[in-house]
């Protein structure tokens, strides 16, 4: 079994490293990196909605916003302002984290989750599923559990761990994106870019369940070294 | 059934945290007992009384509730009365028949009582299940707010900054002569002397970032005799009934000029 280009084991996470709190004026707010990929995830709210014909009477709205910074690459894909991509982005973050949030004492409401990434290399949406998933538990929310997100691919018929940058653009690994909700046993996300059988994409998934715990545990320390006692 | 403490007094708890295993322990807010376990709803404090595990929020935004004393600052003027922001997602009704004893002529002008951008003490009296919230100025030491300055704090830590039956707010107004009033909603009026003001603020501060660290009384009492440079006899301070003014509350509302609602018109927190 050869290493990788980056000299990681087949099912090896990048260094990780999480920060709680990074943004004083946020509500809530927490750092993600894997990586080279660095996610800063911001929440504001719950606040009023506008335009009022958004508002959702029966409990609040989470909006959510991704964002690859325009020098946070390189590529077609890093430009300045949104695109489809983000957009879509966008719309997979709110679905992965809905699960997991009761945002039933706030109705008419809207909780603002905002994603920026200021670097990146490969994993970004998993990255900021992560940050967003912190931020929130530290702007106080109700959740049923945090949520962890990696992507796993396959390379040359073989199963790698948090595909990075150059095995996405170059090397045509197949990736797989999921986010994990540990104490459901549930995933909240699941994309496949690629090709995959469904013997692959099954121990795809159980092997992405185990390193997500790592990624959980890395989350947990963040928001509990927030209140640590000097 | 096996029953096990998973989590030590004092330490914080996050989201999906497994508290206590077995049904011998009980969930309080912000806890849920899934199976036969406990787990955490949100980021806190666990503080386990006996077999009651209960959990102490650190964070989030202010949720009316009926019955809070909270400074809230006007922000629009309706047909009947006042709508107020109450630092939190939805805003406030203030009623002319909640707002005053007064007959008002209709068609008068409302913001000789109180204008936009002044803050008020007052009482939240109803929340409906759509949020919709009505307050009173009705009630001993619940007022327009004259001058002093105002001081944002996480509505979370009130209960901290407020103390046991209001020893440790006692304290500080003893210590720095200021007037303070204290909104359950985390808005904090201070009015004294300019130095003092600052002190009190800078005092503030410090409870908000020690809330939960423990001898925190303590801590401000010296951090106080140091900035002040004298002793604070604790038992010397004698608990008001409630910081009121009860001659400022039958003191009748100044007939004041109309004023104009474009200079007063401040940009709204959210």
């Amino acid at each position: 079994m050869e290493k990788r280009c980056d000299g990681r084991k087949q099912d090896e996470l990048r260094p990780m490293k999480a920060k709680v709190g990074v943004i004083p004026r946020a509500d809530g707010s927490a750092m993600f990196q894997i990586g080279n990929t660095i996610a800063y995830a911001a929440v504001y709210g719950p606040r009023e909605l506008f335009p009022k014909f958004m508002q959702n009477p029966e409990r609040g709205v989470l909006r959510c916003a991704y964002n690859m910074m325009p020098f946070s690459g390189h590529g077609e894909r890093v430009r300045p302002g949104g695109s489809r991509r983000a957009k879509e982005i966008s719309v997979l973050t709110e679905k992965a984290l809905m699960p997991v949030l009761n945002l039933a004492e706030y109705p008419n409401s809207v909780v603002d989750v905002f994603v920026e990434l200021p670097q990146t290399d490969a994993g970004t949406r998993c990255a900021g599923i992560c940050a967003a998933s912190m931020a929130l538990a530290d702007a106080g929310f109700e959740m049923k559990d945090l949520v962890c997100s990696l992507s796993m691919g396959i390379l040359n018929g073989e199963m790698i761990t948090d595909v990075n940058g150059h095995e996405d653009c170059v090397l045509e690994t197949t990736d797989v994106p999921m986010a994990y909700i540990p104490s459901m046993d549930k995933f909240s996300l699941l994309q496949l870019d690629g090709d995959a059988s469904k013997e692959q994409l099954q121990e795809l998934l159980k092997k992405g369940k185990e390193r997500c715990m790592e990624i959980y545990a890395v989350m947990q320390k963040a928001l509990k070294e927030k209140y640590k006692v000097e | 059934m096996t029953e096990e403490l998973k989590i030590k007094d004092r330490e914080i708890a996050v989201p999906g945290e497994v508290l206590a295993e077995g049904l011998g322990y009980l969930p309080s807010k912000g806890i849920q007992r899934v199976n036969d376990k406990l787990v955490a709803q949100r980021l806190g404090m666990i503080n386990v009384e006996g077999k009651v595990i209960k959990l102490v929020p650190l964070t989030g935004t202010y949720l009316p509730k009926v019955g809070d004393r909270i400074v809230a600052k006007v922000i629009d003027i309706l047909m009947t009365g006042w709508r107020v922001d109450t630092r939190s997602p939805y805003s406030a009704v203030l009623s002319m028949k909640d707002a005053t004893a007064d007959f008002i002529q209709k068609g008068a002008d409302l913001t000789q009582y109180f204008a936009l951008g002044d803050y008020l003490v007052t009482r939240i009296i109803n929340v409906t299940s759509q949020k919709l919230i009505d307050i009173t100025m009705r009630g001993p030491g619940l007022r327009g707010l004259k001058g002093g300055r105002i001081l944002e704090v996480n509505s979370n830590k009130v209960p901290r900054i407020i103390g046991k039956e209001g020893s440790m707010v006692m304290m500080i107004k003893h210590a720095t002569g200021c007037n303070i009033i204290v909104g359950q909603n985390g808005w904090i009026w201070i009015s004294g002397e300019p130095e003092k003001e600052m002190l009190t603020e800078k005092t503030l501060k410090m409870i908000e970032g020690h809330s939960h660290l423990s001898g925190l009384t303590d801590k401000v009492k010296e951090f106080l005799e140091k900035e002040t440079g004298q002793k604070i006899d604790l038992a010397a301070i004698q608990p008001a009934p409630e910081e009121t003014g009860t001659q400022e509350y039958q003191e009748r509302p100044q007939f004041r000029e109309r004023r104009p609602f474009n200079d007063r018109r401040q940009s709204f927190r959210r």
